[in-house]
């Protein structure tokens, strides 16, 4: 029998960086859902907003959660310029094309990564990184406490500009109705780069929550990505509440599968999951039938 | 004579290579209803598609109070109060009838999105019971009816309506009719697309007949519902 001391603080553990793996889905999913593309850029954008984040401190001393106000603004402004001038010019409306085009980008990104910055691994170490806040049932890394704290305020600040503010509303209507979109004067091709914007704005902050605890790496973006996708599989593609519950539930079997099967065995169950859901429940947890 | 609202001038437009608009000339004077006739395929709603930027104009010209808008992007139009309710209603099914309504409002008329939020509820009572509830799951004379509102929320300077009564009951028909009526006494200037032809030039002042991408026959509404031709393609009398 495990004992339920080593099972809980894994469990903690992994809604931690399931809270992380959340936000990082959660851009996935919005811009799926709008813009009905998926970004196969997003592993590699990420991974610059982990440089960014990395950089900000190394060069300007600035702490990464300090960065948060800079990293979110700018990595919402790449990804609107992306979408505005690269993805949906060079997509002219085809899905093929715009997949083409973001799976070409990541490419770039990453060797472009890899030339400027070389493959070392990056970590900074702050005065908080080994400091542990006591739960009472287990001992929690501060970085992870805050990165957890910190997905779940990012997460509700998004869902309520989503249901209450005019931007979110006319990105919902765009999300299912273009021409409708259109007639009630919405700027089509301005919401669709706000969108992509806003997604990737997400890894902005995932990135400044996770560099504490993570490292930056030119290829770090694609265990992220198969992650993300999983989490958006399992959820519900486009859904909202299911890239939250989604990424908390791979968190946990991730850190789950770490503890029973080791580190790198631990990560089948991730999978094991993604291929039950493709099998069982291809619209996801809180998908919308078709 | 003033200037007409809308004037429409030697207009060309279609899809790929294939001109549908064939040199369309019409006018909207301010306050009136005008119909825009014709059987199945004669252009009617590329000919709104045109007008609200959806597509592009070929050649020709398009006048709304004095100023050219051919080919302007569509939330340019929407912003100068060419507010169109297209057929099959685009309204937005996965937000609530609230929400439709207030994106009514996104471009234009914002600052007076309350009053004209209480004007709609009142000219759609049946709209006001269901404010929480999904668009998508309303009857498609609710629909319609909230495809009008969230126009009515734009203060409209021109409010074109591609076949309103299309899919209603008899008895929403006379409704809709009627509410047309309705809107252009409180002030609302109106293209009104339309099959139902005697009930449309019952209520319209002007009416212009497409046949072929072509204006064939157009006058006051009485004259043209008096024209032969009119009689014998619609009527068969
Ligand atoms: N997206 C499109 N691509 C190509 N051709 C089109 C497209 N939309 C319409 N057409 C063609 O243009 C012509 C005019 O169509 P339009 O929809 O304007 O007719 P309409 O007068 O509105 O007819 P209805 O009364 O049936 O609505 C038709 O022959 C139609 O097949
Ligand atoms: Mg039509």
């Amino acid at each position: 029998m495990v004992e339920a001391a080593i099972i809980v603080p894994a469990i903690l553990n992994g809604l931690t960086t399931g809270a992380v793996y959340a936000l990082v889905a959660l851009g996935l999913t919005l811009i799926y859902g709008v813009l009905h593309i998926i970004n196969f850029a997003h592993g590699a954008l990420l991974m610059v907003a982990l440089y960014g984040v990395y950089f900000l401190y190394a060069l300007a001393g600035i702490d990464p959660y300090l960065a948060l106000p800079i990293m979110i603004p700018a990595m919402f402004a790449l990804g609107y310029l992306l979408q505005r001038y690269v993805i949906g010019r060079a997509g002219h409306g085809k899905d093929e094309n715009v997949m083409l085009v973001t799976l070409g980008l990541s490419i770039v990104i990453e060797n472009l990564a890899l030339y400027l910055w070389s493959s070392d691994t990056r970590t900074i170490e702050t005065a908080y990184g080994f400091a542990t806040v006591d739960l009472g049932v287990a001992l929690i890394a501060v970085p992870k406490a805050v990165a957890f704290v910190g997905a779940l305020a990012i997460t509700a600040v998004l869902w309520a500009l989503m249901r209450w503010t005019d931007l979110g509303k006319a990105i919902r209507a765009l999300a299912r109705e273009r021409r409708g979109a259109q007639l009630v004067g919405i700027d089509v091709e301005h919401l669709y780069a706000v969108s992509f914007g806003i997604g990737i704005a997400c890894l902005g902050a995932a990135a400044c929550l996770l560099l504490p605890s993570y490292y930056a790496s030119p290829h770090i973006g694609s265990a992220f990505v198969l992650i993300a996708f999983t989490i958006v599989v399992l959820g519900g593609m486009g859904s909202f509440i299911g890239a939250l519950v989604g990424g908390l539930i791979i968190g946990v079997t991730e850190s789950l599968g770490g503890l029973f099967l080791g580190e790198s065995l631990g990560k089948i169950g991730v999978f094991l999951i993604f291929i039950a859901v493709l099998l069982f429940r291809p619209t996801g947890l809180f998908g919308q039938r078709v | 004579m003033a200037e007409p609202l809308l004037k429409v001038d030697g207009l060309h437009a279609g899809y790929g290579a294939v001109e549908i608009l064939r040199g369309i000339a019409l006018a909207v004077d301010e306050g009136e209803i005008v119909a825009v006739l014709g059987s199945n395929g004669a252009g009617k709603t590329t000919l709104n598609n045109v007008l609200s930027g959806l597509l592009r104009a070929w050649r020709g010209s398009i006048c709304f109070e004095g100023e050219v808008i051919a080919n302007r992007p569509p939330q340019a139009i929407v912003e100068r109060g060419i507010i169109q309710v297209p057929e099959g209603r685009s309204i937005f099914p996965t937000l609530t009838v609230r929400e439709n309504l207030e994106l009514g409002s996104y471009r234009r008329a914002r600052a007076r999105r309350a009053a004209n939020f209480d004007r709609a509820c009142a000219i759609f009572p049946r709209l006001r019971e269901r404010l929480g509830q999904f668009a998508g799951t309303l009857s498609g004379g609710e629909q319609q009816m909230l495809a009008i509102g969230r126009a009515v929320m734009a203060e409209p300077r021109l409010l074109i309506l591609d076949e309103p009564s299309l899919g209603l009951s008899p008895r929403l028909v006379e409704e809709m009719f009627g509410l047309i009526a309705r809107l252009n006494e409180e002030g609302c200037t109106i293209l009104l697309v339309e099959q139902n032809v005697m009930q449309t030039l019952t209520i319209a002042d002007h009416a212009f007949v497409l046949e072929n991408g072509m204006v064939t026959l157009s006058g006051s509404a009485p004259a043209v519902m008096d024209d032969a031709t009119l009689k014998r393609s619609y009527l068969g009398i």
